[in-house]
């Protein structure tokens, strides 16, 4: 099956080979849960854990919710609160899914970052990072989606500004904007087809998921070093592995539980502190709030989206090269997406050979600099769009493409890589102490 | 009853508060000791009471809560009424019945009745849709060590309002009040680079607590202060009733997990000790 060698599932008794011969899905199982495993796998290496998890109780929740919610604009807002008030344990299991989403979104930029910083995005995983990217840009429909549900202030106005992008598309833009919206403006034919995607998307997650485990189990882990798993034999392989079960369920259910308790204690002691105030007032269609501001994980990009305005030389000088088609408002939409899409490039944008920045003294300062980038740009999205905080989001837009787009191509000509250990084994026994020779 | 119908109609005439949105306003709220604040807070059930009998005796003249079933005034966590005085509490309302297509008393089941007042705000969220507190600069930790501070807005309001400031003009409409900053506010109080010069803005609402605006039962002095801060415990409930469910909840949660953390600690801590020290 998978490219490092192990132990396969030998059916044994007569019921079980009676079973595999037909449906081997014990074997799936068994090969899924038993893959080799790099094992010098750091802490880092535990959010695809948290992810799956996040995925597992968003839908649990989320199904739980959609019982007793009305997709309704008279009525989507009472039956929140009707949730909150009336529903035998519906406060709570609000406040987990409504926090879930951020705790998703936590780990999806750690996990992220992770493979940036490690090179897992590098051959042979190309596939798994596109998949990863494609389920990222799910996510975020799935929860802009979700927040539009409580139709409060910021949902309804948030989905004005949201789709009012499409609607900066030129020649076809408008027709897209009414197609999504299933109208002219945000209306109970939009909450509705919103309800129904919210529902759909995180199934469609799901598969990709599945998708997303199939190819890195055809290829391996990647790991800190980001050598790869000698697999010339059983024997070889295993000095630079073991097994997933259960060595790695352990230590990411432990991570798991330690990151539950915070999250518990962040529901239960203080549900509200990650949302907007001003979605506890019931959408108004003639109020526009003082201010429309996402998400906090949406921020980084809400912050690229408005960095670009007319005023900025590339803004003009795309607007003067295509007649004015590519407009302030349509560049700030293409840098938004661009800014996901030069990311989900970077398999190919990089040109260094070394996979792992623990190995490349100069990447590792760029791309520490891109994690700062990240959290100034998340602020910047939700300050008002007025100098300076216009000036740092452009600054801030400006590095993220200069990154991906420039710096990762130059980086693996210029750079001079240090020394990598030649084996997983050599790596982790420079950490945990040499093996001690075998008594025979 | 002469101050109820008073209070409707200063507010009836006066602007709307939705309106004029100036920017940089900013109103002082004062941070209160509540007793529901942090992890092991809880609700005072008398305190509540107390609260229910301002917004009863003032409140309920302009504002509604038309989330808020009646029922849960009985409910453990929040004032916790006997049976029998939720259901007298119950019948001081009308409410309007479809069925009938008319106006009849209310029953536990029903829920307060909505606002008087089309311009008065439905008080049910109040404390959660407000927020007392604010970044610094966007960072979010005022709101971090603070709470939202929906109950401190709603305090800081009640007890903010004040003479004028000289720089405003008499004509000037509405009622200043240092912690409402989404109202009207004059140009004569901003500085040449436009920034307020006084806190506050100019609000609808006419000042509707002045102190010993009701008689608590429990012998309370029913001084401005105390009304408000009881008051805005109240809402704090109606906004968030089962606040109590989920603390006890999210505790529960936090020792079960942290027990789990420490079983798997160990565990993983033995699983792994021979890979990491090679003694085979």
């Amino acid at each position: 099956m998978s490219g490092i060698p192990h132990d396969h599932y030998e059916p044994k008794t007569s019921g079980e080979k009676w079973l595999h011969s037909r449906l081997p899905i014990v074997g799936l199982l068994y090969d899924t849960i038993m893959i080799p495993t790099p094992k010098n796998l750091n802490w880092m290496w535990i959010w695809g854990i948290v992810l799956t998890f996040c995925l597992a109780l968003q839908i649990i929740t989320g199904v739980v919710l959609a019982m007793h919610y009305t997709p309704h604009v008279d009525m989507a807002f009472a039956s929140i609160e009707h949730i909150m008030r009336n529903v035998n344990g519906g406060h709570f299991i609000r406040y987990l899914h409504m926090n879930g989403a951020s705790l998703f979104f936590f780990a999806v930029y750690l996990h992220i970052f992770r493979g940036l910083y490690y090179g897992s995005y590098k051959a042979p995983r190309e596939i798994t990072w596109i998949i990863g990217m494609l389920i990222y840009l799910l996510m975020m429909g799935t929860a802009f989606m979700g927040y539009v549900l409580p139709w409060g202030q910021m949902s309804f106005w948030g989905a004005t500004v949201i789709t009012g992008l499409f609607g900066a598309i030129p020649w076809i833009g408008e027709p897209i904007q009414t197609w999504l919206l299933g109208g002219p403006a945000v209306g109970n034919p939009t909450l509705n087809r919103f309800f129904s995607l919210h529902y759909l998307l995180p199934f469609v997650i799901a598969a990709l998921v599945a998708l997303h485990i199939w190819a890195f189990h055809t290829t391996g882990n990647n790991n800190p070093t980001g050598v790869d798993v000698r697999r010339t034999s059983k024997a070889e392989a295993q000095k630079d592995t073991v097994p997933f079960w259960p060595y790695f369920v352990i230590k990411d259910l432990f991570a798991l539980a330690v990151i539950m308790v915070v999250f518990f204690a962040i529901v239960g002691f203080m549900p509200n502190y990650l949302g907007h105030p001003d979605n506890y007032i019931e959408a108004n269609p003639l109020l526009t709030p003082p201010e429309i501001v996402p998400e906090w994980y949406f921020l980084p990009f809400y912050a690229i989206l408005r960095a670009f305005t007319g005023d900025v030389w590339v803004v003009m000088f795309a607007s003067w090269i295509t007649g004015g088609i590519i407009n302030a408002k349509f560049f700030g939409v293409l840098a938004m997406f661009g800014s996901i899409a030069v990311m989900a490039l970077a398999p190919w944008l990089d040109t260094s050979s070394v996979r792992s920045g623990r190995y490349r003294p100069m990447f590792k300062w760029w791309f520490a600099l891109l994690c700062v980038d990240f959290v100034v740009l998340m602020w910047a999205g939700g300050r008002p769009a007025e100098p300076p905080y216009s000036t740092i989001s452009l600054i801030g837009a400006a590095y993220w493409f200069a990154y991906f787009l420039v710096i990762l191509p130059l980086l693996g000509v210029i750079e001079k890589p240090e020394a990598q250990p030649a084996t997983i084994e050599e790596d982790f026994d420079a950490h945990y102490g040499k093996a001690q020779t075998p008594a025979e | 009853m002469l101050k109820k119908t008073g209070i409707a109609a200063l507010a009836a005439l006066s602007l709307s508060t939705g309106g004029a949105l100036a920017a940089g306003l900013e109103g002082e709220v004062e941070d209160i000791a509540f007793s529901f604040e942090g992890p092991f807070g809880k609700f005072d059930q008398i305190q509540l009471q107390r609260g229910l009998k301002v917004y009863t005796q003032v409140c309920s003249a302009c504002h509604g809560m038309q989330y808020v079933p009646l029922r849960t005034l009985g409910d453990e966590g929040g004032p916790q009424l006997p049976t029998d005085q939720v259901r007298a509490y119950a019948e001081r309302w009308e409410v309007y019945d479809s069925e009938i297509d008319d106006f009849r008393t209310a029953k536990p089941t029903d829920h307060f009745p909505g606002s008087q007042l089309e311009n008065a705000p439905d008080l049910s969220l109040m404390a959660k849709k407000r927020a007392g507190f604010h970044g610094p600069y966007g960072t979010g930790l005022a709101q971090l060590f603070q709470g939202t501070g929906g109950a401190e807005y709603i305090y800081s309001l009640l007890t903010g309002y004040e003479e004028p400031p000289e720089c405003a003009p008499e004509d000037f409409p509405g009622n200043y009040n240092t912690a409402f900053g989404a109202g009207g506010y004059p140009e004569e109080c901003r500085d040449d680079n436009g920034h307020p010069t006084v806190p506050g803005s100019w609000i609808a609402m006419a000042q509707p607590l002045w102190g010993e605006d009701v008689e608590f039962d429990d012998g309370t002095e029913a001084a401005l202060e105390q009304e408000a801060e009881d008051v805005a415990s109240f809402l704090m409930w109606a906004a968030e009733p089962k606040m109590m469910a989920r603390k006890q909840a999210g505790l529960t949660g936090v020792i079960f997990l942290t027990v789990l953390s420490v079983l798997l600690y160990l565990t993983n801590k033995r699983i792994w000790a021979p890979i990491k020290h090679r003694k085979e």
